[in-house]
């Protein structure tokens, strides 16, 4: 029987391949091997595709290129960091590896242009180098690609951050060379009626590290789909995030860390709070956390850990917390995961009110005490304070 | 001089499962503690002596069918859990509740805040809370600590009677501060215990299942406690007289 599927003159549907783990999944640069998702599809099941302004479907508004700004602070040395904008086909474009969703195809596609920025080898830039990528509003979609190379004995800080309103679709290619270190602060504080679809293609080398950060708090619909491999051994990887979704917000991390080669190590921990508001006529507050760790036959002496944590602080909202881990071999020192959505504890607010303390602030103390595991991890300063000012402008609108 | 009274009191405990019936646990408790007054609570397991702790404090999870708890006149039952704290109550709890990434000494600082009704001048806090610290032995790496979170038994314990000599309250309801202590724990809790009341004056309700604590604080009166209410008071001497014979012969 000849269906679409296989009748090889009618539909060429790379994807289709089946593959053996998440890690193996079909990446193309093209958007044309990838069908356009449906509701059932895994890795689209969770998002409302009717609200995502048809990044999906080809039927977004105009494309246009991004509006990216880099920021290199005066104390960076000289010719440590290389700030260029670059043409599609460019030879540093796509070296850590291609799309794996229609979307991150279709900005690799449409993208009129991407923005490299380099640190050049056994340089250290201790203060960040600022990425501000700015919606271009309303009847436009834009494209874009970020390149942030890290080479061989460099050290980095970079922090990405998304402001503003419109639709966009971006890649993000980090590529951290041998001992070589980067801490990566991605912001997405978008105002609240923003689109924003972001693929992230991670490659580390030999003892490199990497210091991931990713918070989710502003825009309509965001998701951030950071995908990390190993080249080498002795890498590390830590991937931090925190969100808080209110009333009309949807916010999607999807995360995979493939460890092919030995003696890696990598950590994921997400925290992330969701209050709806049961009087608003907005949709309600959702997220969804996927964690896929591969650990593959020849990844030896293995140390992963991941945990996501949610807290509903209202009725009305709902998180889904995913985690994966595909084990190929038992020689390892460390695997587990953890993932759990929940109310406030009642024996908690309980303990401080029985102190004296008022019940909202009891919940304001709780909940700042559940982000600060993550946030006390970030290590800008400015950036924790932002944050932690976040969550408590946050809080101010919980109705306790 | 205050006075606590618990007037015919009556309560029942609402089970986790919300289907099934609540549970009565208190019938008829009548007790009056007046300040510098230390009384004992003692009885067999399941008699009802901490859902009393509990729900003099205002526990959601316990609610009144019938009775009062009138804190020099007021009935505090009509008032929320932090209100009472305000008011002058504390419960010292059996099993304190650990609060991952609130740091002790935040929340040392914010429950003092709130029942002093203003926040201590720095340096003199700094003080004052190192003084009450080192009185009980606790480690100065407490403060960074998360509230309760990895916290032997004994440092909980210790940590509850800091509590208590910094926010001097007017009565204390210690439920079952010497369970899970060896000797050195509790003679250092016991002394945190009675130099609250030798400075405050405060008024004791001491909740306990040995008779061992009652060596280190004096009471004035032994109650037993059986069936939801107390059941005989006598003096110290019938805490002997509990541990030499049981509670058999007080309950039917």
């Amino acid at each position: 029987m000849t269906t679409a599927l296989t009748n090889p003159d009618t539909n060429p549907v790379g994807n289709a391949t089946p593959h053996n783990n998440k890690g193996d999944v079909f990446t193309s640069f093209n958007v044309e091997d990838f069908p356009v998702p449906g509701g059932r599809d895994e890795v689209w099941r969770f998002i409302a595709l009717r609200r995502i302004r048809g990044l999906h479907n080809g039927t977004f508004a105009e494309a246009v290129e991004q509006d990216v700004r880099v920021d290199v602070p005066s104390s960076a040395p000289a010719d440590a960091v290389t700030v260029e904008t670059l043409q599609p086909g460019d030879a540093r474009l796509g070296r850590a590896g291609a799309p794996a969703d229609r979307v991150a195809a279709q900005a690799w596609t449409s993208m009129p242009s991407a923005q490299f920025v380099g640190f050049a080898r056994n340089t250290a830039v201790t203060e960040p180098v600022v990425i501000t990528v700015t919606g271009r509003g309303e009847g436009v979609t834009s494209f874009g690609a970020t390149v942030i190379e890290v080479a061989d004995g460099a050290e980095a800080t970079v922090a990405l951050n998304y402001r503003g309103t419109g639709t966009h679709a971006d890649n993000v290619e980090i590529i951290v060379g041998d001992n070589a270190r980067l801490t990566l602060i991605v912001d997405a504080q978008w105002d609240n009626d923003a689109v924003h679809l972001s693929g992230q293609i991670i490659q580390l080398g030999r003892d490199a590290v990497l210091r991931h950060n990713v918070a989710t708090f502003g825009g309509e619909i965001v998701r951030i789909v950071p995908r990390v491999s190993f080249t080498a051994p002795g890498g590390d990887a830590e991937m931090l995030g925190v969100y808080f979704a209110d009333d009309g917000q949807y916010f999607e991390n999807r995360l995979l860390v493939d460890h092919s080669v030995p003696n890696c190590r990598s950590n994921v921990m997400y925290k992330g709070a969701l209050q709806a508001d049961p009087s608003s006529e907005r949709t309600e507050a959702r997220t969804c956390w996927v964690g896929d760790v591969l650990i593959r036959a020849a990844a030896h002496g293995t140390d992963t850990y991941e945990v996501n944590r949610n807290l509903l602080l209202t009725e009305g909202a709902r998180a889904d917390a995913i985690p994966n881990l595909e084990i190929e071999t038992g020689e390892i020192a460390g695997a587990g995961h953890a993932a759990t959505v929940g109310r406030f504890d009642d024996d908690q607010v309980f303990y401080l009110m029985a102190r004296g303390i008022p019940e909202a602030e009891a919940r304001r103390l709780i909940i700042r005490g559940f982000f600060s595991e993550v946030i006390n991890r970030i290590p800008v300063e400015a950036i924790r304070e932002e944050l932690e000012q976040r969550v408590t402008t946050e809080l101010e609108s919980v109705h306790a | 001089m205050s006075t606590l009274e618990i007037k015919n009191l009556h309560a029942q405990v609402l089970p986790a499962d919300e289907t099934a019936e609540p549970k009565p646990i208190l019938k008829g408790v009548n007790l009056t503690v007046n300040s510098g007054e230390t009384h004992a609570i003692m009885g067999p397991n399941g008699s009802g002596k901490s859902t009393l702790a509990y729900t003099i404090a205002g526990h959601p999870r316990y609610e009144i069918t019938e009775g009062e708890v009138l804190l020099d006149g007021v009935n505090v039952l009509d008032m929320e859990v932090d209100e009472r704290a305000r008011a002058g109550l504390f419960l010292a709890m059996q099993y304190p509740t650990e609060i991952p990434g609130v740091s002790s000494s935040n929340f040392m600082r914010s429950a003092v805040s709130a029942v002093r009704g203003e926040a201590p001048k720095l340096r003199e806090w700094v003080k004052e809370l190192n003084g009450a610290r080192e009185n009980l032995q606790i480690d100065k790496s407490f403060g960074e600590r998360s509230v309760n979170e990895g916290f032997s038994g004994g440092e909980k314990k210790r940590h509850e009677v800091l509590q208590l000599g910094l926010l001097k309250p007017k009565f204390a309801v210690m439920d079952e501060t010497d369970s899970g202590l060896d000797v050195d724990a509790l003679r250092i809790v016991s002394e945190g215990i009675n130099r609250y009341q030798e400075e405050t004056d405060g008024g004791i309700v001491l909740i306990t299942h040995y008779k061992r604590i009652l060596n280190y604080v004096q009471p004035d009166f032994v109650h037993v406690f059986a069936d939801g209410r107390i059941v005989t008071t006598g003096g110290a001497e019938l805490a002997d007289q509990l541990e030499a014979d049981g509670y058999d012969q007080f309950v039917r």
